[in-house]
């Protein structure tokens, strides 16, 4: 007999971390972004996903809102908007 | 084919045999021979196999658990206080539910510093979770580490098997010990094939953070598992048998109890002892025996009543104490009758053989003889009360 | 990068946490042919919560001081099968994990010369037990055993210096980092993963909770810290200083004002000038200070 044991890889998409979220959430302007791939590097949660300019978001299940996204971007093209 | 071999010789060759790719300990008396003569094995290109020598037993038993679960048959030996420093990762190791085999050299406790023989060591970790099997001599010594990956890489068990074998008493000793061949060994004990390991085919996370929601039937399981072996331990002795001619009950072994009207009850090497003495005795007419317990993990209460619910006094020797209460083996014992209709008249609790203070025939023919209708509680037999004072003095 | 994650989101890591930011990036960093033994701590707890986990490769939790003496078990494992060329190992721990409780079993691993990529991540503290002080608790700093109260202004005691411990034991490549300043972290990750034997890298990962700083600031912390030579980025190989990141040094104000576990610092002169004079000795020591260019 085995009980709890295991657990198969990238599980932990099943809990959404979103709801963590109070006060802010980052707004991804797409404007004067020049895809440095900062922002996607810089955040914790690996909720950032983009490629060419102008296309990086993210997440918003996963997001805690750590502002840590909008404070790397180098063009100010993330700003931190109240929370719904 | 019979050689004369001393104990940690025999076993060191038998763990050979079964191929560990990897092994790791931290020299302690009395384990030292056992991997010393790994060692040389590896040396000399006889084994195959990842040598560590680590820095403390507590890395001794997590360098196995690392090899095992990623997926490579593992091996360590420890005595006392190095069993007692690896403690947390022996609790560990079993609730991963990883297959690991490990010689439990018995040894004294400290305190006081004491390198000789009893089994404090191994009967203190007995809620672990481990397979916990005791040798009586030096051939069962070496055949239950085969019997021990065998029963542990069971893909049912996964638990993992602790081999008691009292230090220097036959880890020192020599004697005529059959030793099995690889052809044999491989026909007994197959490869060990993981049934979950750190793989980067198929990743997966082991030893997960397990909250209130989810750990209960971890253990759970674990317990229930002990019951399996119950049944598994039987049925793999009878496959070693067919293999090697060596018949072993795996869970205990009732030793002239039939028409018994005394029985000692005892585990490990003192077994060899009492039988000897029950020879003597019987050949003067008296009616005593001996039950073996094999197996103290899982421990079979149900196999105990049947085989002494009809004798009239039964003696527990016990080469260990839980201080503040009674003996280990006797509690258990005493269990199993709780409840029952039937039960010994007696059941008296002995405590001898601490810190490797020798049992002798006399010692035996002495606890059947204290066996008398007063029952005793917890007796220690081979007390010198002049070392003995109320109060402290220098 | 690879197409599959790694180190995936849903784990339950404080927002703005250092350490899952840098645990993102060396996973990353080493790739999918990687096996972590990781030890207990936030990062364990948060990112392996039965039944999930954040983890994209083959993850084992080895218990609190132990990750280099199981890490060590399945590097050998590996070799024993013939597969330790093409697959990583990667022990991580925290600073009381590796420095603490865990330097025993550190030390037997880099004194055997296993493979293995040894990762400290370095918050300065038993933040999963409640911001407890550890060895690697720089001076002055407000954790819970080592307060600051009526008559004391926290830690009295310097950083167990954990870099060149591991770096006397002569192996092939020791690093400190900061999750401040990503491409040199990731430079050094791929630089060790690529040398055979043992590796140290110590990873300075601000804590916004045990550190009480803005959880947007993980990045700008972690940057002043190095900048002001209070956690000098450097290399030794084999033993010896190698390479050093060189800062324009700031003054180690602007790092401590940044943060509530210093905030009984900032008006202190005192103080202040002790560990302006831990920054400056680093300085000294490592030869930090950019050359000026004319």
């Amino acid at each position: 007999m085995f009980g709890p044991l295991t657990s198969k890889s990238g599980t932990s998409k099943n809990n959404k971390t979103g709801s963590w979220r109070t006060e802010s959430r980052p707004k991804f302007l797409k404007t004067n972004c020049i895809a440095c791939k900062m922002c996607r590097i810089v955040c914790p949660e690996g909720c950032i996903t983009g490629t060419e300019k102008n296309t990086y978001d993210c997440d918003y299940a996963f997001c805690k809102g750590c502002g840590n996204c909008a404070m790397i971007c180098p063009k100010q093209d993330i700003t931190m908007i109240k929370e719904e | 084919m019979k050689e004369f071999l001393e104990g940690s010789k025999a076993v060191a060759e038998v763990v050979g045999l079964c191929k560990p790719g990897v092994i790791s300990a931290y020299p302690i008396t009395p384990q030292t021979h056992i991997v010393e003569e790994l060692a040389q094995f590896v040396a000399d290109g006889k084994l195959n196999s990842q040598f560590i020598n680590v820095e403390s037993e507590h890395s001794a038993a997590s360098v196995v658990l690392g090899g095992v679960a990623a997926g490579v048959r593992s091996y360590t030996a420890t005595s006392s206080q190095g069993l007692f420093y690896m403690a947390e990762v022996i609790f560990n190791i079993a609730g991963m539910r990883l297959p690991l085999v490990l010689t439990c050299a018995n040894r004294a406790i400290s305190a006081p510093i004491n390198i000789w023989n009893d089994q404090q060591d191994s009967v203190s970790l007995r809620d672990s979770g481990w397979i916990q099997l005791y040798a009586e001599d030096i051939q069962e010594a070496a055949d239950l580490h085969l019997i021990g990956y065998r029963i542990t890489e069971d893909k049912s068990m996964m638990l993992p098997v602790m081999v008691c074998m009292d230090g220097f008493i036959l880890t020192h000793g020599i004697e005529v010990v059959d030793m099995p061949t690889q052809e044999q060994v491989d026909k007994f004990l197959p490869a060990y094939k993981p049934l979950y390991k750190l793989d980067v085919e198929n990743p997966i996370s082991m030893g997960l953070l397990a909250d209130p929601d989810y750990y209960t039937e971890t253990r759970y399981a674990i317990h229930e598992t002990m019951k399996d072996a119950l049944k598994l331990i039987p049925k793999v002795t009878a496959e070693f048998s067919k293999v090697f001619g060596r018949s072993y009950n795996g869970l205990l072994e009732e030793y002239r109890t039939k028409d018994a009207e005394r029985v000692i009850v005892a585990m490990g090497s003192v077994c060899g002892t009492i039988k000897e003495v029950i020879d003597e005795l019987r050949a003067k007419g008296k009616k005593v025996g001996l039950l073996k317990i094999s197996s103290f993990r899982p421990f079979p209460a149900a196999k105990v009543y049947e085989a002494l619910k009809d004798i009239p006094k039964v003696a527990i020797l016990d080469k260990s104490v839980s201080l503040g209460s009674y003996a280990p083996l006797a509690v258990e014992v005493k269990a199993s009758f709780f409840g029952k209709k039937k039960s010994p008249k007696v059941i008296s609790s002995f405590v001898a053989g601490l810190g490797g203070r020798d049992i002798t025939k006399d010692t035996v023919k002495e606890i059947y003889s204290l066996l008398t209708s007063k029952e005793k509680a917890c007796e220690f037999i081979d007390l010198k009360p002049e070392l003995l004072k109320e109060s402290y003095e220098q | 990068m690879s197409n599959k994650q790694l180190f995936v989101p849903g784990h339950t890591a404080c927002a703005g946490c250092g350490q899952s930011l840098a645990a993102k990036l060396v996973i990353e960093a080493a790739g999918p042919n990687t096996i972590v033994v990781n030890n207990t701590g936030c990062l364990e707890v948060f990112s392996t919560k039965y039944p999930e986990t954040a983890w994209g490769v083959p993850w084992v939790h080895s218990l609190f001081e132990n990750a280099a003496a199981v890490a060590s078990g399945v590097e050998s494992a590996l070799k024993y099968l013939g597969k330790k060329e093409t697959i990583n190992v990667i022990a991580q721990a925290g600073d009381g994990g590796t420095g603490d409780i865990g330097l025993q079993a550190l030390s037997g691993m880099l004194e055997r010369g296993h493979d293995i990529l040894y990762v400290c991540y370095d918050n300065e503290a038993y933040m999963n037990t409640g911001i407890q002080r550890s060895g690697l608790t720089p001076f002055a700093s407000n954790t819970t055993t080592s307060p600051v109260g009526g008559v004391s202004a926290g830690n009295i005691r310097p950083k167990k210096p954990l870099p060149e411990i591991a770096a006397a034991h002569g192996i092939p490549y020791v690093a400190t980092a900061s999750v401040g300043i990503i491409p040199d972290l990731q430079r050094k990750v791929k630089k060790a993963i690529s040398i055979r034997g043992p590796k140290y890298i110590q990873i300075h990962v601000p804590c916004p909770l045990g550190w009480r700083h803005d959880p947007a600031l993980t990045m700008q912390v972690g940057k002043l810290a190095v900048e002001t030579g209070l956690y000098p980025l450097i290399e030794y190989e084999n033993g010896v200083l190698s390479a050093v990141r060189k800062i324009t040094p700031k003054p180690v104000e602007e790092y401590l004002k940044t943060q509530g576990r210093f905030k009984h610092i900032v008006n202190n002169p005192q103080e202040l000038s002790l560990i302006q004079e831990i920054a400056d000795n680093n300085i000294r020591k490592y030869n930090l200070k950019a050359e000026q260019t004319s």
